[in-house]
């Protein structure tokens, strides 16, 4: 299992544990979650694209996650951002089936992509990923104070002169630039759970910005590491793990907030 | 005489006299009146993402059905309501916790996705098969399913017109329909039902790329255009209608298209039509009408 053909899977896991612990994070506390699923599926179009003509699939990723934040940050400028959203999500899938139509033989490559293709990672693939990794942690990192002031406190961060618009629109290239890194190891599929399931627990757990988005990496480093040693063991699809796990998580999380409310209330009032 | 040549250039021959056809546009037709009336209040609900998932997670239903050797169309649906239940309970009701819970919900639901998949590609190698769940193939719907379809539609979509006032009431300001009695989050809960029946079965037919396009697409270009409570509902079902109509007939036009010569896909049209009216209607809009937030959301947000 840790053999040194699986090595290079370990390293892409973890990198992407990291990244989509972090990006998730934001994506639950702003509420944004249909872009987290949105922007990976869509990109997907991309990728089909490129290998119709021949290119290296990351270079459709990255074009069509770009253009799916663009997409949806400049429609939300006047309209409901969920809309916006189901829009272009379904613009950049219709145009993906078309690409799929055009292309022979291309089912087996789609399915890796949808669903991720983690074991029998090469060297060659991982260092790519490790580099926008660093770049998307690199942005958040730079980012924090603004991104969770606008995300917290719109209105008040807005009057400070935190542009709301503009914060939505960076976080959304954060999204995509992660997307493009993600999508190739662990599928578009994935990349929506791994982002959503910890991040959501972590936040039912505490409410303290730093340590949430490390109680949601953690996570999802766990979720990522578990999911591959049973899906070694099993060979079982790794996806069906990553999304079990992550929403387990969730639920307990959501079991402790409730029995910490609880226990708070019961100290509030001794005498009930 | 220079007419019907026209029109033999724009309508293949053979395109009204095929079999296929007629029940891709018959069915088509249900599916885009119920979804465009649901889609509506869903739209005004703010209850996009959640559309979106019920389709995704209902054609994991399908896939499922289709593993244990069951009636797909029971899959969709038990699937479908089944999500709708669990979004209800873990926390639909907020507006923010409502799209959270959605994703862990969607989540887990892909992952099933990918063990169905899986499973089923060891028992059959038809990895088309992926595609097909996807992204539907309306002219291969099996004749025999059709009226059960159809039911079950006309079903969803009565629960939406019965419940039409109250959803109103409910969306625009929930705690004015409180404070007059109505059971907020019962009536929730049941347009989340009707919802996922709906979603469930357009996916089944057209894929879960198609269903949210025309649930979402047609609701909100109609309610850019008008507001009134029974035109907005009218006019997305005619959009709905007309997009998936031209959509089939490009489809079928597009059979001798380069490059492939094989046909272009039905979704790919009708979304192209979709996104393409929404967008002359997003652009025509003056300034002076476009809030970012329409009223509807702030009401929403209290939900």
């Amino acid at each position: 299992m840790f053999g040194p053909l699986m090595i290079n899977t370990w390293i892409a896991a973890t990198a992407v544990a990291v990244i989509a612990g972090m990006t998730g994070f934001f994506a639950v506390l702003r509420g944004s979650t249909f872009a987290a699923h949105a922007i990976p599926n869509g990109a997907f179009a991309g990728a089909a694209g490129a290998s119709l003509l021949g290119l290296n699939p990351f270079a459709g990723l990255a074009v069509f996650s770009l253009a799916g934040a663009l997409g949806i940050a400049g429609l939300s400028r006047r309209a409901r951002s969920d809309v916006a959203t189901a829009l272009t999500f379904v613009m950049m899938l219709g145009i993906g089936a078309l690409f799929v139509s055009w292309s022979t033989g291309y089912a087996q490559e789609a399915y890796s992509l949808l669903f991720g293709e983690v074991f029998g990672i090469s060297a060659d693939q991982v260092r790519p990923i490790l580099v926008l990794g660093a770049l998307s942690v690199a942005a958040i990192g730079v980012m924090f104070r603004p991104l969770m002031f606008s995300s917290v406190l719109p209105e008040i961060a807005e009057a400070r002169g935190v542009r709301a618009r503009r914060m939505e629109l960076a976080f959304l290239l954060i999204m995509a630039l992660a997307t493009s890194m993600t999508v190739p190891v662990v599928g578009a599929l994935l990349m929506f759970s791994l982002m959503i399931g910890p991040a959501a627990a972590a936040r039912s757990v505490t409410a303290r910005p730093a340590l949430a988005m490390t109680l949601s990496v953690a996570i999802a480093l766990v979720t990522v590491w578990a999911a591959i040693a049973i899906s070694y063991r099993s060979d079982w699809p790794l996806g069906f793990f990553v999304g079990v796990i992550g929403a387990g998580f969730f639920l307990l999380g959501r079991a402790y907030a409730a029995i910490a409310r609880s226990a708070r209330t019961a100290a509030a009032r001794p005498a009930a | 005489m220079s007419i019907v040549n026209i029109l033999r250039h724009i309508i293949e021959p053979g395109f009204f006299g095929s079999g296929p056809v007629h029940i891709a546009l018959a069915v088509g037709t249900v599916i885009a009146i119920t979804s465009a009336v649901t889609g509506v209040f869903t739209v005004t609900r703010g209850q996009s993402f959640a559309g979106h998932s019920l389709a995704d997670i209902s054609t994991t239903g399908g896939s499922g059905a289709f593993l244990i050797g069951v009636n797909q169309f029971w899959g969709y649906l038990a699937f479908g309501a089944g999500a709708a239940a669990f979004m209800e309970m873990i926390g639909i009701q907020r507006r923010r916790g409502r799209d959270v819970a959605t994703g862990v919900v969607l989540g887990a639901a892909l992952g099933l996705a990918a063990l169905f998949l899986y499973l089923g590609t060891q028992y059959s190698t038809t990895t088309g098969a992926t595609f097909t769940i996807l992204f539907g193939s309306i002219f291969v719907i099996t004749p025999s399913t059709v009226p059960a379809l159809i039911v079950s539609a006309l079903l969803a979509l009565a629960v939406v017109v019965a419940l039409a006032r109250v959803l109103l009431l409910t969306s625009l300001s929930p705690d004015i329909a409180a404070a007059r009695g109505v059971p907020v989050r019962a009536v929730g809960a049941a347009f989340l039902m009707a919802l996922a029946v709906s979603v469930a079965l357009s996916a089944m037919i057209i894929g879960a790329v198609l269903s949210t396009a025309l649930l979402i697409g047609p609701a909100a270009t109609a309610l850019r255009i008008t507001k009134g409570p029974v035109r907005a509902p009218a006019v997305a079902a005619g959009i709905g209608v007309a997009a998936t109509w031209l959509g089939i007939l490009l489809a079928y036009d597009s059979y001798y298209w380069p490059p492939a010569g094989r046909g272009w896909p039905v979704s790919f049209f009708v979304v192209t039509l979709i996104v393409g009216g929404y967008l002359v209607s997003y652009l025509r809009r003056p300034a002076a009408r476009a809030e970012p937030v329409p009223d509807a959301e702030h009401a929403c947000s209290a939900l």
